[in-house]
């Protein structure tokens, strides 16, 4: 309960059932160091989803899910201890209400996590974080004053390289100004359990797999095929294409 | 009966996330009520209300919300019994910083939102230094490392406790809080139960309606501070 690093080798849901108390048709199995995406419409069950994972459902929750660690259940004690630990989360709507400069605050979280060297742990967050966000800010710079896109790429940098949670769930990174890319990088480098909610092509194509969730259910699990491949790369290609003409107007050029 | 004692500042969120929590009991038909206590004016009754939880609501009014509590622990727990509830939820917003509705042997529950301070921890006081379990709401409007922040800052003052993020609106956690609830111990009578921390001294001239300000008519237990000093603090 206090901070300490939590390691996982894999985690498992194993099925339960859908809104209208179908069986559901996959367990799934999450590693290390893999992104998977989720996909399906506003009330599809997304949340549900996680608040399972979050509360290593233990086929106490409306969806019946059971939830295992390192493929075991978790004992009582030990499940009280990680329920609602085992998850940090970005979500959408997330703004800095703390008074404080963006290097204070990062030393901050890593002393709280009792990390060796808090500095230098915070320069390497606020190093990553100005590669995600392209638009550099400085040590000394206010969390309150971050634009969107600042306080995102603070906060996956954070959560990548700081957060105690070995699972990351991200909601929408792609509405963020940060290089989304880069991002995806840095968090499979984290060696974290991945999820990212998304409604985002490449994002959902760069993804290992695709959870396709439904009336509460997750109905499909779809790997890249080799035709998604060739999509994924078309789609790379037309976003760098686009992001250059943003620049070029950003900066004033012509774009003749 | 089991009893609980559920505190925090106004707006917090406690009723949202008692409201669901008690839904879910009364779903696994384990009854419960709440007895509101409040300072000024509340409408939280119509809220348990049309979730269908019996509760009633009382208002300190003129005087100390914390004395105020302390002397209608026996009636509101009467009342509660009087429900045939199996679990009674004490829920008071009318604390000061300096007061805890806690009692030994009662399940004590302090509820703080992400969005007070990060000072807000160390400010609180005993509501949340004794509390057994802190529910943190509002999470979802701060980052994570905020979130991790903070709890460490809780953690800093309450090093039993377990904390929790709750959400109020979406209902996140509230199942786990529910589980809880249902497993608070079970309490004969309050008649003689300890509070874990002495409600504060208030005996003096302002207690008897007295509006005037100046020496003259400060009657009692009255304290001065020294300004500009060191121990101003």
């Amino acid at each position: 309960m206090h901070g300490d690093f939590l390691s996982l080798n894999s985690l498992t849901v194993i099925a339960g059932q859908d809104k209208s108390g179908n069986a559901e048709g996959n367990d799934i199995v999450f590693s290390p160091g893999e992104i998977t995406a989720l996909l399906g419409p506003t009330g599809s069950g997304k949340s549900r989803f996680l608040y399972d994972i979050e509360s290593l459902a233990d086929c106490d929750t409306p969806s019946m899910r059971t939830v295992l660690l390192d493929g075991v259940k978790p004992d009582p004690d030990s499940r009280f201890e990680l329920q609602g630990r085992l998850v940090a989360q970005l979500t959408q709507n997330m703004n800095f209400v703390l008074d404080m400069g963006v290097y204070d605050f990062i030393c901050t979280h890593a002393e709280s996590r009792s990390v060796d060297d808090p500095e230098e742990t915070a320069c390497k967050v606020l190093a990553a974080a100005n590669e995600l966000a392209g638009e550099n800010f400085e040590r000394e710079t206010q969390l309150t004053q971050l634009s969107g896109g600042q306080s995102r790429a603070l906060m996956i940098a954070d959560a990548a390289l700081l957060s105690w949670s070995p699972i990351l769930l991200i909601d929408e990174i792609e509405n963020a100004g940060v290089d989304k890319i880069r991002a995806l990088e840095l968090l499979v480098k984290s060696d974290k359990i991945v999820v990212i909610a998304t409604h985002d092509p490449v994002l959902a194509l760069s993804a290992d797999r695709r959870l396709v969730i439904e009336n509460g259910a997750v109905r499909d699990i779809m790997h890249r095929s080799e035709a998604e491949e060739n999509l994924l790369k078309k789609l790379e290609a037309m976003e760098s294409e686009y992001s250059k003409i943003r620049s070029k107007l950003r900066k004033g050029e012509s774009l003749e | 009966m089991r009893l609980v004692t559920v505190a925090g500042p106004p707006s917090c969120g406690k009723t949202s996330i008692l409201t669901k929590a008690c839904s879910d009991l009364l779903a696994k038909g384990i009854s419960c009520a709440v007895v509101k206590f409040d300072c000024l004016q509340t409408k939280d009754d119509d809220i348990y209300a049309r979730a269908g939880i019996p509760s009633t609501a009382v208002l300190s009014g003129g005087l100390c919300p914390d004395h105020f509590f302390a002397t209608n622990l026996e009636e509101a727990f009467s009342w509660a019994e009087g429900t045939n509830a199996e679990c009674c939820i004490i829920e008071t917003a009318g604390l000061c910083n300096r007061c805890s509705p806690h009692m030994r042997g009662v399940l004590g529950i302090c509820v703080i939102d992400n969005l007070m301070g990060i000072e807000a921890p160390k400010k609180i006081g005993p509501m949340l230094k004794l509390a057994d379990l802190v529910l943190v709401t509002k999470g979802d409007l701060v980052s994570q490392a905020e979130r991790e922040v903070y709890r460490h800052r809780i953690r800093q003052m309450n090093k039993k406790a377990v904390i929790r993020n709750i959400n109020g609106l979406t209902g996140q956690g509230c199942r786990d809080l529910a589980t809880v609830l249902s497993m608070a111990p079970d309490i004969k009578t309050v008649t003689e139960m300890r509070l874990r921390f002495a409600m504060p001294a208030a005996v003096c001239s302002y207690c008897l309606s007295e509006t005037r300000i100046g020496n003259r008519y400060q009657k009692g237990n009255v304290k001065k501070a020294v300004f500009g000093g060191s121990d101003a603090r």
